[in-house]
């Protein structure tokens, strides 16, 4: 009976990589510059691997998809803390990629304590990577009135202006004070863990595997006690000292027009549009990961976030300006069509398509095929995706019958065929898909970067002539290209 | 595909709706005839009316429907209702704070989840709220008109239960716990941990001594708590005023003649309670329940008015109806046969029909694929004379009419001669 086991890329691949090698996995193609998502062992030949992002590793394992996973205990407490029902066994603590999640504010905040911020009659906006965990910090601390905000990444930038509040992963309590931030407490400490799925794990014969996990996980027991030692305690966190509030952080307050740049592929091209229409940067992209770079610019304030976060900022004012794609902006409003963000101005640059996809060996060639492939199905539609509110809304407007849409954080051509049955995916040239033998059956439209504001929490704020001109100036250098 | 139902969800079938409707009429009867309003709140709710008043446990905010709506941009929370008092009180801030005393009753559904989806996770509840008085003798119109609904629905073996949230509340201030145990204890016993009490080890001998006559009796008169406090005012009068209150509600239910049982260690689901709790039972099972919450209006914003309410437990009384009480006389079925197709008849039958449900009978129309058992008349409708032939299936008798109102004195007249034979 083949063995199927979903295995971390990002932060533990290096050391999961180390980790099988030494089980004599045999495993090719388990390395940070792969491309392809399905591995096989030369040890174990009815081993199946794929590689995910290691947030839905512990959904797959949950849902059966795979036997075995591989990934952090703060993802797997994500699931858990919402759908402590999931059908899901802790099997053993692999002893690296140690980290703790710490609920932290910023430096500046008078409230440091969970009792100060208790007393606090504001609302409480938290934002974290983990909303499920700030939620439920929020409910089992009592606190009155809260938002979590879910984010993509980067919520170590948020407070205090944009944010009282963020649910951040750190290494060190150094880390967390060279953010500027202090730990409210300590939430969870993790590391890596081995996984499996609670019918495989009760029925099926996974000895050998495990016992392979087990002999390779020997040579880092030395290695534990080492990073055991170097650990914070929830002590060491709370002990962290509250210095005087740097300059950065009060200032919010002063009117300032708060602008959002993108991080991640989109920053050299949003600076090569800026730098165009006169607009100095330091330090974007910054190769020592600061996300508050300064400008040229008079009384604006810029954070680097994901564009995927962009639209939500923005509507509840965290931010004035925001450089983010088109289709997080489409997102965002299928999900909330009340919510008053708009787009000021096409920027042109990164333009992809959003497009359905299934795999080569589907007999289907547009939508109304697998419309028809579905009604004659006796299992719901997977349709796998990012855009998840995209994705849903394509599904209800084609009248697909029966689906599920699966969130994913990012490499969902990996899905099909076996987790997923369609994609709701960007392109840029299609190879990408071409490479995994999938197809394109539909395209939903065409994106590319925008400008986004909020014409709600401008007017009246004496903030609005500074947007317009900042707009003005971007929208020559746009036309220029 | 097959379509299935909701997990933890349920059905009612026609059988349950009606000992549902049965139960809801005997409710609102009871509330209309002592001066109950009737209101209802909307299913959704802002999540943060549950959280602000930081009175229910995290357990059950745990357990919660909240989502993020179609305006949910800001990461306001909206939540199905998952507590009948709360939208209520809510409702009388928002709408009639000028009424100096309210009293208010709804039938309304709530919302919690239940790990194994064995039992339902949509809960019915018949509840009543009186606000704006503090006082002994409205604790008891409350639990003796809950007692008249149940009585009225007639199950046997019908159980009171009395605690007190002061008492309970005032032993877990002198324990001298940290503010974070003392939640921790009070969240415990709200979860139904009946040994959470019991567990504590005040390591005063005079809390010992009173803590264990608190947890291990049970008491069946007001005497059990005048014995209480003669032991106790002297070393704890923080004791008194709870006491007192709680004399003073089981003298008053002693003098109207009810029994009841004094237990205290029950303090489940009494989140925002501060007086008397009262919990009704029928054969072993919980029904119903309520208590006094003074505090929770003053949470709210909504000012200094006190209130008090209990819920009975729709899902559960639905079990105890006996078939006799729903074995109540109905309106006697009349099936109206027209030829189908043929519109000057169809025109004749939906007329005659009407004319029939008007003098109080039920009538179906024909539609070709009925089967007629348990029927006793059938009313044909021809085209020519005579235009209505009635059928009475039980005796084999057939009898010829010419208008609507031939048709109703025959009815009435073989009534009236069952009626008189009986």
């Amino acid at each position: 009976m083949p063995i199927k086991v979903a295995l971390p890329k990002g932060c533990l691949l290096a050391e999961t990589a180390t980790l099988l090698q030494r089980a004599d996995w045999g495993l090719s193609g388990y390395h940070e510059t792969a491309r392809f998502y399905h591995l096989k062992s030369r040890r174990f030949p009815n081993l199946h691997a794929k590689v995910f992002h290691e947030k839905d590793i512990p959904i797959q394992v949950a849902v059966g998809n795979y036997d075995l996973g591989i990934c952090g205990l703060d993802w797997i407490e994500e699931l858990l803390v919402k759908y402590p029902s999931s059908a899901l066994v802790k099997v053993k603590e692999l002893g690296y990629g140690g980290g703790v999640l710490y609920m932290a504010a910023s430096r500046s905040e008078e409230a440091s304590t969970v009792e100060e911020i208790r007393a606090k009659s504001d609302i409480m906006r938290i934002a974290s990577e983990y909303p499920n965990l700030a939620e439920s910090f929020a409910v089992k601390n009592r606190l009155r009135r809260f938002s979590v905000f879910p984010l993509w990444g980067a919520a170590e930038v948020y407070p205090p202006e944009s944010a009282s509040l963020a649910l951040i992963p750190g290494g060190t309590r150094e880390e967390l004070f060279t953010c500027e931030l202090v730990s409210v407490s300590n939430v969870l400490s993790f590391s890596a863990f081995l996984i499996a799925n609670k019918n495989s794990w009760e029925s099926k014969d996974m000895g050998e595997v495990l016992a392979s996990i087990y002999d390779g996980l020997i040579p880092f027991s030395a290695e534990r006690e080492l990073a055991d030692k170097g650990r914070p305690s929830s002590a060491d966190a709370d002990r962290v000292p509250g210095v005087a509030a740097q300059q950065l952080s009060r200032e919010a307050t002063n009117g300032e027009v708060w602008l959002a740049l993108p991080d991640g592929h989109q920053q050299s091209p949003t600076l090569h549009l800026l730098n165009k229409a006169g607009i100095q940067i330091d330090d974007y992209p910054s190769a020592v990961g600061n996300r508050r770079p300064t400008s040229n610019l008079d009384d604006v304030m810029i954070k680097v976030i994901r564009p995927q976060d962009m639209p939500l900022q923005v509507a509840n004012g965290n931010f004035d300006l925001a450089v983010t794609g088109r289709d997080w902006l489409m997102e965002h409003l299928y999900q909330f069509p009340s919510s008053p963000v708009t787009e000021l101005l096409d920027l042109k640059f990164g333009g992809v398509k959003i497009v359905a996809v299934v795999s080569k060996e589907l007999s289907v060639s547009d939508v109304h095929s697998l419309r028809q492939l579905n009604a004659e199905r006796r299992v719901p539609l997977r349709v796998a995706s990012e855009y998840v509110n995209i994705a849903d809304k394509y599904a209800r407007d084609n009248h697909l019958g029966a689906y599920r849409v699966i969130p994913t954080w990012g490499a969902t051509e990996a899905f099909l065929p076996e987790d997923a049955d369609l994609l709701i995916e960007n392109a840029k040239t299609g190879q990408t898909i071409a490479r995994h033998n999938l197809k394109i059956i539909d395209t939903l439209c065409e994106s590319t970067a925008c400008l986004i504001s909020n014409p709600k929490t401008l007017s009246g704020s004496g903030k609005g002539e500074r947007v317009e001109s900042i707009t003005g100036i971007l929208r020559t250098a746009v036309e220029d290209i | 595909m097959r379509v299935q139902r909701c997990k933890g969800s349920r059905d009612l079938s026609p059988g349950e709706m009606r000992r549902f409707r049965l139960i809801e009429a005997a409710f609102r009867g009871c509330c209309l005839k002592w001066g109950y309003e009737e209101v209802r709140t909307p299913t959704l709710e802002y999540l943060h009316l549950f959280t602000s008043t930081g009175t229910l446990t995290p357990s059950l905010l745990g357990k919660v429907y909240s989502f993020l709506d179609w305006d949910g941009w800001s990461g306001e929370r909206v939540v199905l209702r998952p507590d009948g008092t709360i939208p209520v009180a809510r409702l009388y801030i928002d709408s009639m704070k000028e009424k100096e005393l309210a009293r208010l009753f709804y039938v309304a559904n709530v919302f919690i989840f239940e790990a194994t989806g064995t039992k339902t996770r949509e809960r019915w509840q018949c509840g009543v709220e009186l606000i704006g008085v503090d006082s002994p003798t409205a604790d008891v119109e409350l639990i003796v008109l809950a007692l008249e609904v149940l009585e009225r629905l007639k199950p046997d073996n019908i159980e009171l239960r009395l605690s007190h949230a002061g008492l309970i509340k005032a032993f877990l201030a002198k324990l001298g716990l940290s503010p974070e145990e003392q939640t921790k204890i009070l969240d415990q016993i709200l979860d139904g941990d009946v040994k959470a009490l019991a567990r504590i080890k005040p390591g005063k001998p005079e809390l010992e001594e009173a803590l264990s006559l608190l947890l291990d009796l049970k008491g069946k008169s007001s005497g059990f708590l005048k014995n209480l406090k003669a032991l106790v005012t002297q070393n704890l009068p923080e004791f008194e005023p709870a006491l007192d209150d709680f004399i003073n509600v089981v003298d008053l239910l002693e003098a109207l003649g009810y029994n009841y049982q004094i237990d205290i260690t029950s303090g489940r689901g009494f989140e925002y309670y501060t007086g008397v709790i009262f919990r009704f039972f029928v054969g072993g099972e919980e029904v119903g329940g309520g208590g006094r919450y003074n505090n929770l209006i003053p949470l709210m914003s909504g000012g200094d008015i006190p209130a008090s309410g209990f819920a009975l437990y729709l899902d559960r009384l639905m079990n105890l109806i006996t078939p006799e009480a729903l074995a109540k006389p109905q309106a006697q079925r009349i099936m109206v046969r027209a030829e189908l197709g043929e519109v000057g008849t169809l025109k004749e039958g939906f007329s005659v029909a009407s004319c029939l449900r008007e003098a109080g009978y039920v009538a179906e129309l024909h539609l070709g694929s009925e089967k007629l058992s348990g029927l006793r008349w059938m009313l044909d409708v021809q085209r020519i004379a005579p235009l209505f032939i009635l059928t009475d299936l039980v005796n084999h008798k057939r009898f010829e009419a010419q208008t609507t109102d031939e048709v109703l004195a025959l009815l009435g007249k073989k009534d009236a001669d069952k009626s008189s034979l009986a």
